[in-house]
């Protein structure tokens, strides 16, 4: 528009520069660019709104099943949304939740730590390059399959592993087995370790590749051993970038439904053994009690995923954080 | 230093005493051999205790003879390094596991006939029957997902790189990033209370497919802000000092030279969402029977196809599930390589 009318007018002679800068100043004017930038601006302004709206809604219908509750949301040890009263808690959740992805995350983060070095320091060159790729390859296998196989596969095969745990730790009381099939929280756990394992090296792997050759080679020139190269310079330099990366990590195993709905064979107790089957988790219940669910049930089981998208958006806001912070400080894009 | 020296003086040599460098080997092979031996005296029946037993031999083993010969710096050098191959190691087992087991028992029914039928007339606990209702509905869905949320995704992008300054620019970056941890369930209890509790619609594969492009749109915002920051800002100004309006400049000059890597990170995206099954648990809700038809009625999906048969739980339902596996995850693992294929085929262009 603004266009037309300036090539239309007859130019008046006393000003004629300001009139001829003013289109080539402002490229945003044309009709085109205004489609254009409104068409992007508002797909950026969508992406606000989903979030908005998933907020918003999960709220709403956790609110019209949480005001029905008659036991303690927070505390409650059972899971009856459509009974009369109605009743139900995600204390079992919560605590089934933040115990196994402890346990993934105290095999998980030291072996990934181990592989990413392994890649970057410890492996033949020929041999680093692929083993980079097979791992990100694995990051795209889907939990599913995840799930299948921890399911036929993991186990069965770790009755041995069990009974030693039992053997020699049964002392704690947290690590006793009493013969039950092995569907527990602890094997949750690890099958959860096996599946953050290649998100968790790859990123690391990348901070590491980032670690100045200088201070490697300056500390080698010290007369240090690799691992004190590795602990001097490769480690305090990566520290932040690993936090970040476990974080994500934990965001997945919080969050992970369909392998953990398959292995764990759920119940609504807190069992003293992590080796006892039992507990559950946030996601697990959702899948595993949506099928049944009447529309009291599906509300609850929303207001427990409410719970869910909060814990996860608080890990993963923190690992941003750090990340972010980091590039600030040190200059490396991460 | 001197600790070291002293514990091992070396006559005539400023180095130390060192282990041959067959050393390492050597320790392995007598460590699985022990491990071996000892889970064999004692009846254990587990493949992983024995590795386990292996591995601790292994680490204690050559810290111990390496603290005797070199001195303690070098033992625990030797340490760190058993510690890395050990954790490689325990990590290739389970995985390379997976990767095996999804093959070996996915070959067995897997044929043309498996790939071309549906569980239309097949009781889900005896042979026969296959997966060309799920893979149907699969390829709608993601279709259908991949339709809404690649020019959101792109857009998105556009608007951060080429025009976002200030702070609607910031809040969608930060949200994207927030987009990228949600829960697939989450997702799918999202539409679930939007679609379907409010709006009262039903379950359908269009209802499954909104709440991937949610997973999906953050994916692709992603990758193609990544793609567009690596065009040089000489081609920009090029065009620009030609007189190209900006909006000619973005889609004539800066998408067609990073359509590489956006077809890449769009690749990558689909191959992430084709494995959701949660999301498709809740929304699509499953079906035997073939229903071509995405926005009625429910569909079938791979990746709920595998959960349906192993929660049946019959032989012939385990044997239908790997075989499913095994199809998904061949049809993952070709995106992804093409992917990667042509991220690597495009990089020198942009110099990565």
């Amino acid at each position: 528009m603004d266009m037309t009318t300036q090539q239309t007018a007859p130019p008046p002679l006393p000003r004629p520069a300001p009139r001829a800068q003013r289109p080539a100043a402002r490229g945003a004017t044309r009709p085109g660019d205004r489609i254009f930038l409104g068409l992007s601006r508002g797909s950026g302004v969508l992406v606000l709104v989903i979030m908005a709206a998933i907020a918003a809604f999960l709220t709403y219908r956790a609110v019209l099943a949480i005001s029905k509750d008659e036991a303690n949301f927070l505390t409650a040890f059972e899971w009856n949304p459509s009974g009369v009263p109605p009743r139900f808690g995600i204390a079992v959740l919560a605590f089934g939740t933040v115990v196994s992805s402890v346990i993934a995350m105290i095999i998980a983060v030291p072996v990934a730590v181990g592989i990413a070095l392994f890649i970057t320091h410890y492996a033949p060159r020929r041999l680093a390059g692929p083993i980079a790729y097979v791992i990100d390859l694995l990051a795209a296998v889907p939990s599913i399959i995840y799930g299948l196989w921890g399911a036929l596969v993991l186990v069965p095969s770790l009755d041995g592993l069990y009974g030693w745990l039992d053997q020699y730790l049964g002392w704690t009381g947290i690590l006793e087995w009493n013969q039950g099939a092995p569907r527990s929280l602890f094997t949750v756990g690890i099958l959860l370790a096996i599946m953050i394992l290649p998100i968790i090296t790859s990123v690391s792997r990348e901070v590491f590749g980032q670690v100045p050759r200088m201070h490697q080679e300056a500390a080698l020139a010290l007369g240090a051993t690799r691992w004190e190269v590795i602990r001097m310079a490769v480690l305090p330099f990566g520290r932040s970038g690993v936090i970040s990366a476990s974080m994500l990590g934990l965001g997945r195993a919080l969050g992970e439904t369909m392998a953990v709905a398959m292995v764990l064979s759920p119940s609504f107790d807190i069992e003293a053994s992590l080796l006892d089957p039992g507990g559950g988790t946030f996601a697990q219940n959702i899948a595993g009690k949506f099928n049944e669910a009447t529309e009291m049930g599906r509300d609850a089981l929303i207001a427990s995923g409410l719970v869910l998208f909060v814990i996860t958006l608080l890990v993963n806001g923190a690992a941003r954080l750090i990340i972010a912070r980091r590039k600030e400080y040190s200059g490396a894009g991460a | 230093m001197s600790h070291a020296r002293d514990a091992q003086p070396a006559a005539g040599s400023l180095r130390g005493a060192r282990l041959p460098r067959w050393f390492p080997w050597a320790a392995a092979a007598g460590s699985v051999a022990a491990g071996l031996a000892v889970s064999a005296a004692a009846g254990l029946h587990s493949d992983i205790q024995w590795a386990l037993i292996a591995a601790a031999l292994f680490v204690l083993g050559s810290y111990a003879v390496s603290a005797k010969v070199e001195g303690p710096r070098q033992a625990r050098d030797r340490t760190a390094t058993s510690l890395v191959w050990v954790a490689f190691l325990l990590a290739v087992v389970p995985l390379a596991s997976l990767a095996w087991e999804t093959v070996e028992q996915g070959v067995k029914v897997l044929d043309g006939y498996f790939l071309s039928h549906s569980m239309g007339v097949v009781a889900d606990s005896e042979p026969g029957g296959g997966i060309y209702h799920a893979i149907l509905g699969t390829l709608e869905q993601v279709g259908l997902a991949t339709l809404m949320s690649v020019p959101v995704g792109v857009l998105t992008a556009v608007y951060l790189v080429e025009y976002g300054r200030g702070r609607l620019a910031r809040a969608v970056t930060f949200f994207v990033d927030v987009m990228t941890g949600i829960p697939s369930i989450v997702a799918g209890l999202f539409i679930l209370s939007l679609w379907i509790l409010i709006l009262g619609m039903g379950y359908s594969g269009f209802a499954g497919s909104m709440a991937l492009s949610i997973l999906m749109i953050p994916v692709v915002v992603r990758s193609t802000e990544e793609m567009l920051k690596l065009v040089p800002n000489e081609l920009r100004e090029a065009s620009l000092a030609l007189g190209v309006p900006k909006w000619r400049t973005v889609l004539k000059v800066v998408l067609p030279t990073s359509i590489g890597g956006i077809t890449t990170g769009v690749m990558l995206a689909v191959a992430r969402i084709t494995g959701e099954t949660a999301p498709v648990l809740l929304l699509v809700w499953g079906t035997n029977f073939i229903n071509a038809n995405p926005f009625q009625d429910p569909q079938a999906s791979l990746p709920m196809y595998i959960y349906l048969q192993y929660t049946n739980g019959s032989d012939a339902a385990y044997d239908r599930a790997w075989a499913a596996a095994l199809t998904l995850i061949a049809f993952i693992m070709i995106l992804n390589l093409l992917a990667r294929g042509i991220a690597r085929w495009k990089a020198p262009e942009t110099g990565r």
